[in-house]
C-alpha cells in the first residue's frame, strides 16, 4: 500500500522492547518488603529527566501524595503521559513556575481541563507558553501504547486517529494489515521510567487490589520500569493469597509500597470517599493569579512535610467523614461537595 | 406552555434520539444528562458506557467526572478504558455523544486549540476519548451551542473525525465502514447530514427559531433538509425528571 502516513510529533520514549526486557531481567523478583515512606520512594525511584506515568483518572484514584512529593522534591525535566490527566496534571504543572521546570515533555490526550469543572488557568499558561514539548494522542491510543509495552511488543494497531490532525501531530504511523490489507495506526509501546499508582489494598511486597474501574493501571504498572504504589490500606500476604483473583498488579512489577490512607484526596476513591469539589474549585480559582497560586502552593505543599499534614490543613478527618457520606450516598448528605 | 431554557431543550431533544436497548458511550455534562433522561423515559434498557471503564451503571446522580464512582454505580461491569474502547472498536456501540469547541460542515470536531498549532491562541484539553469514540461508534451525536465562531467552514484543528472532507473520505482514511455523525443538536435546531454530500443540513428548528436565524449563526451554507420540521417542545414530564432527578443542583442546566 502506498501513501502510508506518519505523524510528525516527537516520540519521547523508544518502543524497543529488547532494551526493556534486559532491564526487567535484572529487576528484583524476590518477595521483599517494599514498605517505605512516600518521601523515600520518590527520592529513590524518581530521577530528574524521568518519564512519569500517573494512575487513575484525573480526579479519581490518583496518587496525590506521590505527586505532591515530586513537587516538594523539585524534580526537573520530567516527561509525562496524560490520558485524562486533570488534577494530577494540575499538580505537576504547578512545578513549572517562577523559572522552575518540572515538566519538559508531555504525551497528551486530555490535559488542562478538569472535565465539567472547567479549565485550569495555570495548566493553560504552561502549555500555551510553548515551554513543553507536546505530542498529541487519544485516551485509547495511550492505553494501547501502555498495553503494547505491558505485552512486551513494540506496537499495537488500532483504527483510532485515522484522518485527523490528532494523528498528524502524534508520533504514530499508518501501517498495512498483512492479512486484510486494511490501513491501521501503529501505536508505539510506551515504557514509562516510573509510575505512581494509588490502590485500595496492597501487601508489603506490592501485590495490589483495586476496587472498581481499573482505567489503564494494570497495564501502566506492567509497562513501567519502576512503580511506586500508594495504598489506602496494607493487607497481609495471607489475605492476598486467599483471593488471588483479586490481584490486579502483582508484586513483580512493584518497587515501593507506601501506606497513605485517603491518598487520592482531593480526588475520589471508589467506595471510600468522594472528591472534594470545594477544594478543587479553590485550586482552580487561586490559579488565576500567579502570586496567589505561589502562596497557595507554599501553604499546602512546599511548607508541609507530608500528605498527612496537607490533609490536616484541608479539614482532616471531619472533611473525610463528609466526603465518605457523600461517596456512600448517605441520605441527607447529597448536597455536600456538589459543584 | 411550559418554560425551559436552551440547554434543557438541547438535552431533551438529544435524549429522544436514543432508543431502548441501544448502547451509548457518553461524556459528562449535557451528553450524560441526555443519556440519563433517555434511560428514565423511553429507553429504560439503554446501556450507558463510560470510557474509563463503567458499563451499564444505574446512575444515582450525574457523575462530575466520567471516571468517578457514579460512572459505575451498580453497573454490570467495572472494567478498564481498553475494555470500553474495544467494545466500541468491535462494533458493539450504537451511539456516542460528544461536544466540542468547533464543528465544520462535515461534522468534524475541534477540541484541541484555537489558532496555529505552534502558537495557539487558546489551548483546550485535546481529544480525550472523543477521536476514539467518533472513529469506532456507529452514530455520533453532537451537542454544541450555535454561533458562527463554533459552526465554522474550516476547523483550526481536526481533533475528531466526522465525514472528513466528504463522501467516502472516512473509508479512504481507513476508518471502519458505515459510521459517522448522525445528529447535531444546538440551541437553535437539530441538524442531520445529507446522504449524498455528507454536509450538514437543518433537520428541525426548535420552537420559535427561524431557518434564517440558523443560517445567520452558521459560518457555512446550511441547507434545509427535504422534510425540515419543528422540534417538539419539551414536555412537563421530561423537564421534571431532568430538573428533579438528574440535575437537581442545576450544574449542567444552569443556575
Amino acid at each position: 500500500m502506498s501513501n502510508l502516513r506518519a505523524g510528525i510529533g516527537p516520540l519521547f520514549m523508544s518502543p524497543d522492547t529488547e532494551a526493556t526486557r534486559e532491564l526487567f531481567r535484572k529487576k528484583n523478583k524476590a518477595l521483599t518488603n517494599k514498605l517505605m515512606s512516600v518521601k523515600e520512594a520518590v527520592e529513590r525511584f524518581v530521577k530528574d529527566g524521568d518519564y512519569l506515568g500517573s494512575g487513575g483518572f484525573g480526579t479519581n484514584r490518583i496518587a496525590t501524595a506521590a505527586l505532591h512529593e515530586i513537587l516538594r522534591q523539585r524534580k526537573r525535566n520530567l516527561g509525562f503521559a496524560g490520558h485524562t490527566a486533570t488534577h494530577d496534571f494540575q499538580i505537576l504543572a504547578a512545578g513549572n513556575m517562577n523559572g522552575a521546570k518540572l515538566l519538559s515533555r508531555v504525551d497528551l490526550a486530555y490535559i488542562i481541563g478538569l472535565e465539567a469543572r472547567g479549565l485550569s488557568p495555570h495548566s493553560r499558561r504552561v502549555v500555551e507558553s510553548g515551554e513543553l514539548e507536546v505530542c498529541e494522542w487519544t485516551n485509547y491510543a495511550l492505553a494501547c501504547r501502555l498495553r503494547a509495552a505491558a505485552a512486551g511488543i513494540p506496537f499495537l494497531p488500532s483504527y483510532t486517529m485515522l484522518g485527523t490532525d490528532t494523528f498528524r501531530f502524534s508520533a504514530a504511523k499508518e501501517i498495512e494489515c498483512p492479512f486484510t490489507r486494511r490501513k491501521l495506526v501503529a501505536l508505539p509501546a510506551l515504557n514509562p521510567d516510573v509510575s505512581v499508582i494509588h490502590v485500595h489494598e496492597a501487601d508489603s511486597y506490592g501485590n495490589c487490589r483495586i476496587g472498581g474501574i481499573t482505567v489503564a493501571d494494570p497495564d501502566l504498572a506492567r509497562a513501567s520500569k519502576r512503580v511506586i504504589i500508594t495504598t489506602e490500606r496494607i493487607v497481609s500476604t495471607d489475605e492476598i493469597r486467599s483471593a488471588p483473583q483479586a490481584t490486579v498488579i502483582p508484586a513483580l512489577c512493584v518497587d515501593a509500597v507506601c501506606e497513605v490512607p485517603f491518598g487520592s484526596y482531593p480526588g475520589n476513591m471508589p467506595g471510600e470517599y468522594f472528591s472534594d469539589e470545594e477544594h478543587l474549585r479553590q485550586w482552580l480559582e487561586v490559579e488565576k493569579d500567579v502570586a496567589a497560586f505561589s502562596a497557595f502552593l507554599k501553604k499546602y505543599i512546599y511548607d508541609v512535610p507530608d500528605f498527612e499534614s496537607y490533609l490536616q490543613l484541608c479539614g482532616g478527618m471531619n472533611r473525610i467523614a463528609k466526603l465518605r457520606a457523600l461517596e456512600l450516598l448517605v441520605p441527607g448528605r447529597e448536597k455536600d461537595g456538589q459543584l | 406552555m411550559v418554560n425551559y431554557n436552551a440547554i434543557e431543550l438541547m438535552i431533551i431533544a438529544a435524549a429522544r434520539l436514543l432508543e431502548n436497548g441501544s448502547t451509548v458511550a457518553v461524556g459528562t455534562g449535557a451528553p450524560c444528562a441526555a443519556a440519563m433522561l433517555a434511560q428514565k423515559t423511553q429507553a429504560p434498557d439503554l446501556i450507558i458506557a463510560f470510557e474509563s471503564g463503567g458499563l451499564a451503571p444505574l446512575l444515582p446522580v450525574m457523575p462530575i467526572s466520567v471516571g468517578d464512582s457514579r460512572s459505575f454505580h451498580r453497573a454490570l461491569m467495572a472494567g478498564s478504558m481498553s475494555e470500553i474502547m474495544e467494545i466500541c472498536q468491535r462494533g458493539l456501540m450504537d451511539y456516542t455523544f460528544l461536544g466540542g469547541a468547533q464543528i465544520d460542515p462535515y461534522g468534524n470536531l475541534n477540541s484541541t486549540l484555537i489558532g496555529d498549532y505552534e502558537k495557539p491562541k487558546v489551548r483546550f484539553p485535546g481529544s480525550g476519548g472523543a477521536d476514539d469514540l467518533a472513529s469506532f461508534c456507529w452514530r455520533t451525536l453532537i451537542i454544541i451551542p450555535h454561533s458562527r465562531k463554533r459552526f465554522v467552514n474550516k476547523l483550526d484543528f481536526l481533533t475528531t473525525p466526522g465525514y472528513l472532507n466528504g463522501p467516502g473520505a472516512r473509508e479512504a482514511a481507513g476508518l471502519p465502514r458505515g459510521c459517522g455523525p448522525y445528529r447535531v443538536i444546538s440551541d437553535l435546531g437539530a441538524m442531520s447530514f445529507d446522504q449524498e454530500t455528507k454536509r450538514m443540513q437543518v433537520e428541525s428548528l426548535h420552537p420559535g427559531v427561524s431557518y434564517e436565524q440558523v443560517q445567520q449563526s452558521t459560518a457555512f451554507e446550511i441547507p434545509r433538509a427535504r422534510n425540515m420540521g419543528e422540534t417538539t417542545p419539551p414536555d412537563k414530564t421530561e423537564l421534571r425528571i431532568l430538573r428533579e432527578e438528574i440535575d437537581p443542583y442545576r450544574y449542567v442546566i444552569g443556575r
